[in-house]
């Protein structure tokens, strides 16, 4: 018997929710005004909702089928696993997105698919979904595509015509780790997929001869998601990875999913609580390689490859280098600000800005929003030198967390 | 003292109009005394009493950064607010960049209401959940939302729902003011809405995409509450879905756990049986140019295909009497898998156009066919191969020179020279003196094009320019030379 609308919804995104991605910002702006349609985009993504995993939802994350003929080990949809599949035509992808999106819940929709027949069969039925939204509904809400690798290069030149974004995903750091555990998986077409894409971006981005106009495709740019804890690699490896990502495919995120277990899971996998705070902890050293200058080795070098979960990065950071502290916030650069522990991008920008007109004391920084217990050991400022603290033997145990029962699981 | 009297409830221009007034007439902000009267019954403010402008008084003026900062804090529920505003307007006077002072008490304090009133908006634009009301309206369909907003920021929230919901008719009620759109006109009505408690049938297939994308494996509550505080719970129709979902969650993942991998199903084996083999490796050994490029795009001689886009191997004429030999693929030949095409390719186009010397009829190729970088933020740096992954992948370029041919080899650089003669002087010793190799082919070596790009110094840099146009024509020169 044909499953209903709602128990395939109930298959489709269940099997969707391993992709972390769930991003609806950093496109064009858009909106519906003058043409009195549905939809806009504004810069800055929504979450509409947020479930108990502490995750955003911001778009219908959704497959068109989970029938899929690879056999990922990590992948609650590989052809050996045994969970209920389903399929939903385009229209009725279309219909969702569109309902959903009136009343509010979404931004927009996320659209993936197991691989079916073939790639470019695969990537064509995604192409009409999203080709139906914009064109037939002028649809002018946000849309995440999948794209396959080694669909034909003309579906993703459509596919980018009306995506905000497309993404690939790597799954794991090294091409071993994939070879082992996505046998039909090819991580060099990936990467030739992923550089493809950006030529493509970097050549609609260049004003044309005639109307200066820049062409519109991709304006969300491309993202990839690695697993972190389904293989063996380490924290720097998994950080060397991202940063040849983003250096060589100019790719907006690289998103990283702790491994859960899931349904009907692999024999080749461990079944173990997903590694969360090494999740929490690799998105912070991202952080700081792509905004706060620091090198991928710097970070994780002084933990021999595996970044500390009891402290973040930057702190363990701060530890390991205590004779660059403390820092002057009335004298130093923007470069040293940004690396004291409890500072962000906004806290130096402020403190900048600030101490043009007159000489900061602890007070000024509490008002900036600094936590004072965070920083206190790291900096100088004006009646305020740490004294001894930076050398104490046991400062580390001033920002250790509070022990926590750990459950059985 | 002045009492001023407002209404409270959003409107900036009250407040504006007023303190101008009070500004004016040199009032300062201490004699001031703001009253807030907009109570949810009484909407009506006699109007304040202002006293009248002083002859004396110099024009108000305030930076730019100040209007929007003061249009978020009057939205505020805070009762100092308009007290607040009027002490930085003031101040403001004598001290046109105070607002750049973010340690500033005053400052600071506005930016935290400002940032409040921003934040609620935004959650707004988040959980407003609107339901259908039943029955088109000239081809329009219908919609209602309550939601309970903490500040009076209905007003300046409600454009954005007209530029996304511009083709519905919809109304957003709430006890701080109700805002409507009718696909001409937004309304906006200060007074406290109704909610009639509309249902809507699709909630149900919203509630079941809620709680089957929520991953019962990573529990992370204070997450969820940090963002989707309880407080809006009450009229999303998802929320009363959380404890239950909560409660199940360990229980579903030790089910998950205990239930070992079953046997695969029957159409995993059918896959299994009727996949294409993986194209076989051809082996060693290819006798053409195409056949050796093909074996070369899966490679792995060295660590390097790890970390680059792909092989970028020789091309042109197989049977070119010209080979040119550079050291690696750069950024953009590693996207295009195309050799010389990136800044130093087009420097090259350009001497081989003033030596004139058709770029067709050279084979060009590398001396290391993967591209090998460290990323560097968004770029990523060239790095020198080193002995080893050149010696890897010489014998890729052995073949080129077996299978192409070529009467006069130009290597350019000296990571080039290095891979075709073996030799280890510098450059500067070996350009332009014509090495006779094996098989009486001629090896010429030259500099590497990206070494004009390097070069900071703009008169050297012609000066270089200059020589490797002369080497380009030698090599010409040459070649005409060993055809006749």
């Amino acid at each position: 018997m044909k499953k209903s609308l709602q128990e395939r919804l109930a298959i489709l995104s269940d099997a969707a929710k391993y992709d972390a991605s769930c991003a609806s910002s950093g496109t064009e702006k858009r909106d519906s005004v003058k043409s009195g349609g549905l939809g806009s985009t504004e810069g800055a993504g929504i979450c509409h909702a947020y479930a108990p995993d502490g995750r955003c939802i911001s778009l219908l994350k959704i497959l068109l089928t989970n029938f899929c003929v690879f056999d990922c080990a990590y992948c609650i949809n590989r052809s050996s696993s045994n969970v209920e599949r389903a399929r939903f035509t385009p229209d009725e992808v279309v219909w969702l997105t569109l309902e959903f999106y009136r009343r509010n819940y979404i931004e927009g929709l996320f659209l993936s698919s197991g691989i079916i027949r073939s790639p470019d069969h695969t990537m064509g039925e995604m192409v009409r979904v999203v080709r139906d939204l914009r064109t037939v509904h002028g649809f002018r809400g946000y849309i995440h595509l999948k794209s396959i690798p080694d669909a034909a290069p003309e579906l993703i030149e459509e596919a980018g015509l009306y995506a905000d974004r497309l993404s690939l995903n790597i799954e794991l750091p090294t091409d071993a780790g994939i070879g082992r555990f996505a046998p039909e998986k090819r991580p060099d077409g990936i990467r030739r997929a992923m550089g493809d894409l950006r030529r493509k971006i970097e050549a609609a981005g260049e004003p044309t001869l005639r109307t200066k106009q820049r062409k519109r495709f991709v304006p969300g740019g491309q993202s990839t998601q690695m697993i972190v804890g389904a293989d063996g690699a380490d924290d720097a490896t998994i950080l060397k990875t991202s940063a040849r990502l983003y250096g060589s495919y100019g790719l907006k995120r690289v998103y990283y999913s702790a491994f859960s277990p899931i349904p009907d899971a692999s024999r080749a996998l461990p079944l173990i609580k997903p590694p969360l705070v090494r999740e929490h902890r690799l998105y912070q050293a991202d952080w700081l390689y792509r905004f706060y200058g620091f090198g991928v080795d710097e970070i994780t070098s002084a933990t021999g490859g595996m970044l500390d979960l009891d402290m973040d990065p930057k702190l363990a950071w701060a530890l390991a280098n205590r004779a660059r502290f403390p820092v002057d916030v009335n004298r130093a650069e923007r470069e040293m600000l940004l690396r004291v522990p409890g500072m962000g991008t906004k806290t130096v920008t402020a403190i900048l800005s600030s101490r043009r007109f007159r000489r900061l004391r602890l007070e000024d920084l509490a008002r900036l929003g600094v936590s004072l217990r965070k920083v206190r050991a790291f900096i100088e400022a004006e009646g305020w030198t740490p004294r001894q603290l930076a050398d104490r033997a046991d400062l580390k145990t001033l920002f250790a967390r509070k022990p926590e029962q750990l459950s059985l699981l | 003292m002045h009492t001023i009297p407002l209404l409270g409830r959003g409107d900036f221009s009250e407040w504006r109009d007023a303190a101008r007034a009070l500004a004016a007439a040199g009032i300062s902000p201490r004699e001031v005394d703001w009253r807030v009267n907009g109570s949810e019954e009484l909407f009506e403010v006699a109007a304040p009493e202002l006293p009248a402008p002083s002859a004396t008084a110099p024009p108000l003026t305030v930076p730019p950064a100040f209007l929007p900062l003061a249009e978020a804090v009057v939205c505020h529920t805070e009762p100092g607010r308009f007290h607040l505003l009027y002490r930085l307007l003031w101040r403001l006077q004598s001290d046109k960049r105070l607002l750049e002072l973010s340690a500033d008490k005053d400052v600071a304090w506005a930016r935290i209401l400002a940032k409040n009133i921003h934040r609620d908006s935004h959650k707004m634009t988040a959980f407003v959940r609107f339901k259908e009301i039943p029955g088109e309206v000239e081809g329009r369909r219908r919609f209602f939302a309550w939601f309970e907003p903490s500040h009076f920021i209905v007003a300046r929230t409600a454009p954005f729902f007209r530029r996304r919901f511009a083709d519905m008719d919809w109304i957003i009620a709430t006890p701080k003011g109700t805002a409507s759109w009718d696909g001409e006109s937004l309304i906006f009505d200060t007074r406290p809405g109704d909610n009639p408690g509309h249902g809507d049938p699709t909630d149900d297939l919203w509630r079941t995409y809620y709680a089957s994308i929520f991953n019962p494996a990573r529990l992370k509550l204070k997450a969820m509450q940090a963002e989707m505080p309880k407080k809006y719970w009450r009229h999303l129709p998802e929320a009363d879905l959380i404890p239950e979902l909560i409660a199940n969650a360990e229980a579903n993942v030790r089910a998950m756990a205990e239930r070992a991998a079953s046997d695969p199903p029957l159409f995993h084996y059918r896959l299994r049986e009727n996949a294409p083999a993986l194209p076989q490796i051809v082996p060693a050994g290819a006798d053409t140019i195409d056949g050796l490029r093909e074996e070369a795009r899966r490679c792995q001689r060295c660590p390097l295909h790890c970390t680059a886009t792909q092989t970028v191997f020789g091309e042109g004429p197989p049977d070119a009497r010209i080979m040119m030999v550079g050291e690696q693929p750069g950024d953009q030949e590693d996207l295009a898998g195309r050799p010389f095409v990136g800044p130093a390719g087009k420097v090259f186009d350009a001497v081989l156009k003033e030596a004139d010397i058709a770029r067709n009829t050279l084979y060009l190729t590398n001396a290391v066919k993967h591209f090998k970088y460290e990323p560097r933020g968004k770029r990523r740096i060239h790095q020198k191969p080193d002995r080893n992954e050149i010696e890897h992948c010489r014998w890729w370029l052995a073949k080129e020179v077996e299978l192409v041919k070529p009467k006069l080899i130009v290597a350019l650089g000296a990571t080039a020279v290095f891979a075709l003669s073996g030799e280890r002087k510098p450059l500067s010793q070996l350009r332009g003196k014509p090495i006779t190799m094996q098989g009486d082919v001629v090896l010429y070596p030259t500099i590497h094009p990206s070494f004009l790009l390097r070069l900071p110094d703009e008169a050297e840099r012609k000066r270089q320019h200059t020589l490797f146009i002369e080497d380009m024509q030698m090599v010409r020169h040459l070649s005409e030379m060993m055809a006749a």
